[in-house]
This record gives C-alpha cells, structure tokens and sequence, in this order.
C-alpha cells in the first residue's frame, strides 16, 4: 500500500518535472525564431495517399527546402481547421483537401489570403487551377465505371446518357449521395456540353436526377463503398472515383472505367489564417506543386499532378500519361469542376436542396 | 447529505450539465442571440420527415427487439445453469464486437451476393436476388441484432429476481403454466420490459453508423441530418439545434413513461 502511495508520488513529482523541461523547451524554440521557421505542420488525408506524396513530393521538397515537414492525417480536416483558427493559435500550418474548404474557408476568415507573386509555379499555372485561397495540388476524377461481367468493353455505357439510359443498358446503378459531380453528370446526360456548365442550371440537373432516381440502387457516401459495390456486384454501374477503380481493376476485378465526360476534381493546399510558420508554409507550396516533384507523384499512385507542366518534366511516359485524371488527352474530354461556383450561393443553395432531394 | 453526494453532483455537472448547456448555447447563439437553427427545423418539411422515420423506425426496432429478446431472456432465465451462460454469451459476444464490424457484417449477409441471397437462389426460393440491403430493412435488421443486449440484459435481471416459489404457489393452487406465467410472471418482469424497451428505444433515436452503411443514403435518420448540418452550413450551432430537438424527443419518452411507471424503477428494475 505505502509503497503504491509512493510510487504515484513520485511519478507525479516526475511529471511535473517533465512537464517544466518541455515548457523550458517551448520557451527556448519560440525565442529563436529563425529555427522554429524552418519547420511546417502539413496535414493531408492519410492512408496510401499520403504515403505516395510523402515520397513523391514532401520529402524532396522538404530536402530542397532545408526545412522539417511535421505530418498529420486525418480523413475531414474542416472541423479541425474551424476549431484551430478560433482557438487563435492554430497548430496546422498547410492542409491539403478539397478545393472548396479552400474556398469556403477563405469567406470564413478561416484561411490566408495568398500572394501568387511569391509562388511563381502556381502563377504559371492555369488561373482556373487557382484561387486567391488555394492552389490544386493533385486531380481526381468521377468516372463512369462499369462491370465487365454485365457489359463488355465493347458495348459499355460510355457517356452520362448511356449511364440514364436504363433501356439500352439494363442494370443496377449507384451515384453518390452528394451533389458535387453528380449535377454536372446529370446536366451532361441532359445534351449540357463539357465547358458549358456553369453556372449550373440546377433546376433542370435535379429534374433530370428525379429520371434516373428510381433506377439508383445506392446512394454511396464513401469512396470505399463506392468500389465495393462494384466489386461485389451489388451494382453493374456507378460514379466513382478514378483512383477506386483502377485499384480494384489492378487487383483483378473485372470493372472498367471511361474519362469520358469524367468530372475532373481536385484537392487544393491552403494555408491556415494565422497559422505558426506562414512564410515557410509559403515556400513549401511554391516548392509542392514543382513540375518535377508533381511528376513523381503519379509514380506512386493513380492521381494527377495539378501542374499541367509537370508532364514536360521527361518523367510520366506517354502510355502513363493516358491513364491519368489530368493527362493531357483526357483533361480534353472531361469537365472541370468549378468550385468558385460551389462556394457561390447558387451553389450552397444547390447543396441544401440535396437533401431534400434524397428524402423525396 | 449534500456534502455527500456533492463529488458525484460536480462529475454529473462537468460531463453532462456543462456539455448539454454548451450544445444548446451554440444553438441560439452565433454573432449574436438567434432563432434562425430552430426556425429552419421547424419550416423545412425535411426535418419532419427525418424525424417521423427515425421515430417510425425505432418504434419497429424496439418492438422487434421485444419479441426477440423476451423469449432469450425468459430461456436464458428458466434454462439449467450450464445453458442459460451459453445463452447468454451469445447475447453478450456480439455485444463486445464494435457496431461498425456487425454492420459490415450484416452488410456481407444481406447484400445481392450476399450469403442468404445465394442460400436463397440455390434452394430455388427466389430467382432473382432480394433487395434485403440499402433500404429501411437492412437498416432495421441490423439495429435489432446490434440492440438486442439492451433488451435482453435488463429483462433476464428483471427475471432473475422473480422468486421461483411465486410460480410453485400458483401451481399448486391449480393455476397451469400458462396461466401462472401470464398472472405473475409477466407482471413481475413488466419492469425489466420497461428498461429494456426505453433503452432500445432511446438508443435507436440516436442510431448513425448502421443507418448511415446500410440504408443505401435513403434512410435519413435524425443523426445523420446532424451531420449533413455540420457540412451544409458550417457552423455547429445548425447541428445543435438538431440535437437538442432530437434530445427533446427523448426527455418527453420519458416523462411520458415515467407517468406509468417511477423513473427509478425504469433504470434499476427490483
């Protein structure tokens, strides 16, 4: 007994002094700022996507840099990003998601306003890959993807008509439940051309949604549903991300996708409003979308790097370049997503009536 | 006496009052005091709609349950000892198992290739594969199964407490077991039906994982219109008001109950 009471004491009394040593630390870093600056907290969504960057991009880019890239991961970063900021002292310095919590972040205060004249690889890049919040990073795709058992590759739904079609291509269906992508689908299959879409005619996308809606098995939420459906049979055709399908294709599923009509998506680099090492951070996203670094990346997993010059760099060969989102030949069939439009009111508006849309 | 329970008041305090407070707070207040969360529940007949189906199913989950789990806790109850503990753990096995597997789980089960699919097609019930998943069946089934430890562990200790010399004397005063059964024993374990069936009612409310995997994104139940405010208008105060609507709903369960039935007996069947 005496000796529990003692040991609890002791470990205590350690604690405390740990606790002043790590302090002591703190108050040593903060008081020379040249060296805390040579750090970023960058956060991105973990899992093999991080894994590729880290080799691809953010361990060069950290080497190039002669700084320290400190990592997180976390699946949403949104909620996080919106308590660290109003805390006032955030510990995230560059976060890595999807373009319109960029966006959405910037109207909210929640992010810092960037000055493309100190990132000269963004400014070379095309000015709808940037706004003044964000800068794409890397490219997905919502594609068409189909089972090769029900279809074969030479009679397989190739377009969003085909997908509507439900008489000439019978057969379960699933899109996901969310509007991104999924009204710019059902526009295209309404005859709206690929670079016509916006400002989404919202009204007439929900109409044609209300035509395919009987014929949706599943309403997916995850990615990883999305490919399991597929996969399992459960549904013959579905929207999904480019990267899903080609990872259960390269494991030996019988499933098969089309960049036709493709939604051409991306994931943006932002920089926390108020974040610990801004001007780093500045560096680092000058540095991460490199054409060279961006070209490592699609070694090492199916995304496409956001720097269109990064396919000049000599390293994505041509039969390479084909199977990728943003390869030059299928960013020209595809549709790209407009998020300034999503962060419009027209576009939150179109998000609210979502839901309302599912519970009809 | 206060003195006494005053730790206890303070943990009740920091982990439930202050949460509930704050959740509530944040719902009328942003930029300044606000009705505008409750007037969007209140004008929007999506919220009406989420709240009746949550209400709808959960109803049909707790009754379900009922009827599954009075008849394993009575066995469990009358079963020489050696069996009641078989039946038992397998009540409590799967209850140790995390909510998201047993969804997958059943998820595997249920879907179109799934095993009682094929079990289905191969003894020629069925040509074509049901639609047993990704709609209000699926999700149904499965939150049975995974709430069922609710209804049968508070029914087997009402039960256990039901003295076994009651049902002798109402033998060998010529009652049969029918009779003796609905005369005393149903009555006597009425309690742990009133626990079991406001648990699982109450936690069917508040259900996210399984409806969210296994309702094929057209079974919108209150938790997951929680976590499309959150998304749709970034702020947490939409979500909050939500919540407290919905924590509303299950106060007024149970005061309604409580009028039947005293709140301590519900929570701590004698």
């Amino acid at each position: 007994m005496t000796t529990a009471i003692r040991s609890v004491a002791s470990r205590s009394r350690f604690s405390r002094h740990a606790l002043s040593v790590s302090f002591g630390l703190l108050a040593g870093l903060s008081s020379l700022p040249a060296r805390a600056a040579d750090q970023i907290t960058f956060v991105s969504q973990g899992g093999a996507y991080q894994k590729a960057q880290t080799v691809a991009i953010l361990d060069p880019a950290a080497r190039k840099l002669g700084i320290t890239i400190n990592q997180d991961s976390i699946p949403d970063a949104w909620p996080v990003i919106k308590s660290q900021v109003a805390s006032g002292t955030p510990t995230w310095d560059v976060v890595d998601v999807p373009t319109s919590y960029c966006l959405r972040g910037g109207e909210q205060g929640l992010i810092e306003k960037l000055d493309v004249s100190k990132i000269p690889n963004a400014a070379a890049m095309p000015e709808a890959y940037r706004s003044p919040y964000s800068i794409a990073y890397e490219f997905y795709s919502s594609v068409l993807a189909y089972s090769l058992k029900k279809y074969s590759s030479g009679a397989a739904p190739n377009s969003w008509a085909d997908f509507w079609d439900v008489k000439k291509f019978p057969g379960r269906r699933a899109l996901r439940n969310h509007p991104l992508a999924t009204l710019e689908a059902a526009l295209m299959a309404d005859g709206v051309a690929s670079d016509q879409l916006y400002p989404l005619d919202v009204d007439r996308a929900f109409k044609k949604l209300e035509e395919i809606k009987p014929a949706i098995t599943v309403w997916w939420t995850s990615g990883a549903q999305s490919a399991q459906l597929l996969n399992d049979g459960e549904v013959d055709m579905v929207m999904a991300w480019n990267g899903r399908v080609s990872a259960l294709a390269s494991e030996g599923a019988k499933v098969a996708y089309t960049y036709n009509q493709g939604v051409l998506q991306s994931t943006s680099l932002c920089i926390l409003k108020n974040a610990p090492n801004r001007e780093t951070a500045v560096q680092f996203l000058n540095e991460a979308v490199d054409p060279l670094l961006q070209a490592n990346l699609p070694l090492h997993i199916d995304y496409g790097p956001a720097n269109p010059k990064a396919f000049d760099a000599g390293v994505i060969k041509a039969d390479r370049a084909v199977q990728l989102p943003s390869g030059p030949e299928n960013t020209r069939k595809q549709a790209l997503m407009s998020y300034a439009w999503w962060a419009s009111p027209a576009g939150e508006a179109a998000e609210k009536r979502w839901v309302a849309f599912m519970q009809k | 006496m206060l003195a006494l329970a005053s730790p206890a008041l303070l943990v009740i305090l920091l982990l439930i009052v202050l949460p509930v407070g704050w959740l509530a707070w944040q719902s009328i207040y942003h930029d300044g005091f606000t009705l505008e969360n409750y007037r969007r529940i209140l004008s929007e007949d999506i919220y009406w709609r989420s709240f009746a189906l949550t209400f709808e199913i959960s109803l049909l989950v707790t009754t379900l349950a009922l009827l599954i789990g009075y008849p394993l806790a009575y066995a469990a109850n009358a079963a020489p000892r050696r069996w009641s503990i078989v039946i038992l753990a397998l009540v409590i096995l799967p209850f140790w198992t995390s909510v998201l597997v047993r969804s997958y789980a059943w998820l595997a089960l249920l879907q179109r290739t799934g095993v009682i699919n094929q079990v289905l097609q191969y003894v020629g019930l069925v040509d074509e594969p049901l639609a047993l998943v990704h709609n209000s069946f699926g999700t149904v089934v499965a939150t049975v199964h995974i709430l069922l430890p609710f209804m049968v562990l508070p029914l087997y200790a009402a039960m256990q407490k039901i003295p076994n010399d009651l049902m002798q004397a109402g033998a060998s005063l010529g009652g049969g077991p029918a009779h003796t059964f609905w005369r005393i024993f149903l009555p006597l374990s009425l309690p742990g039906v009133l626990a079991g069936t406001t648990l699982v009612f109450v936690l069917s409310l508040g259900f996210y994982i399984t409806p969210e995997l296994l309702g094929g994104g057209r079974t919108i139940m209150v938790s997951l219109l929680v976590s499309r405010n959150v998304e749709l208008y970034n702020q947490w105060g939409a979500a909050s008001a939500v919540g407290v609507v919905l924590l509303a709903g299950v106060l007024a369960v149970f005061l309604i109950v409580s009028r039947f039935i005293p709140f301590d007996r519900i929570l701590a069947p004698k």
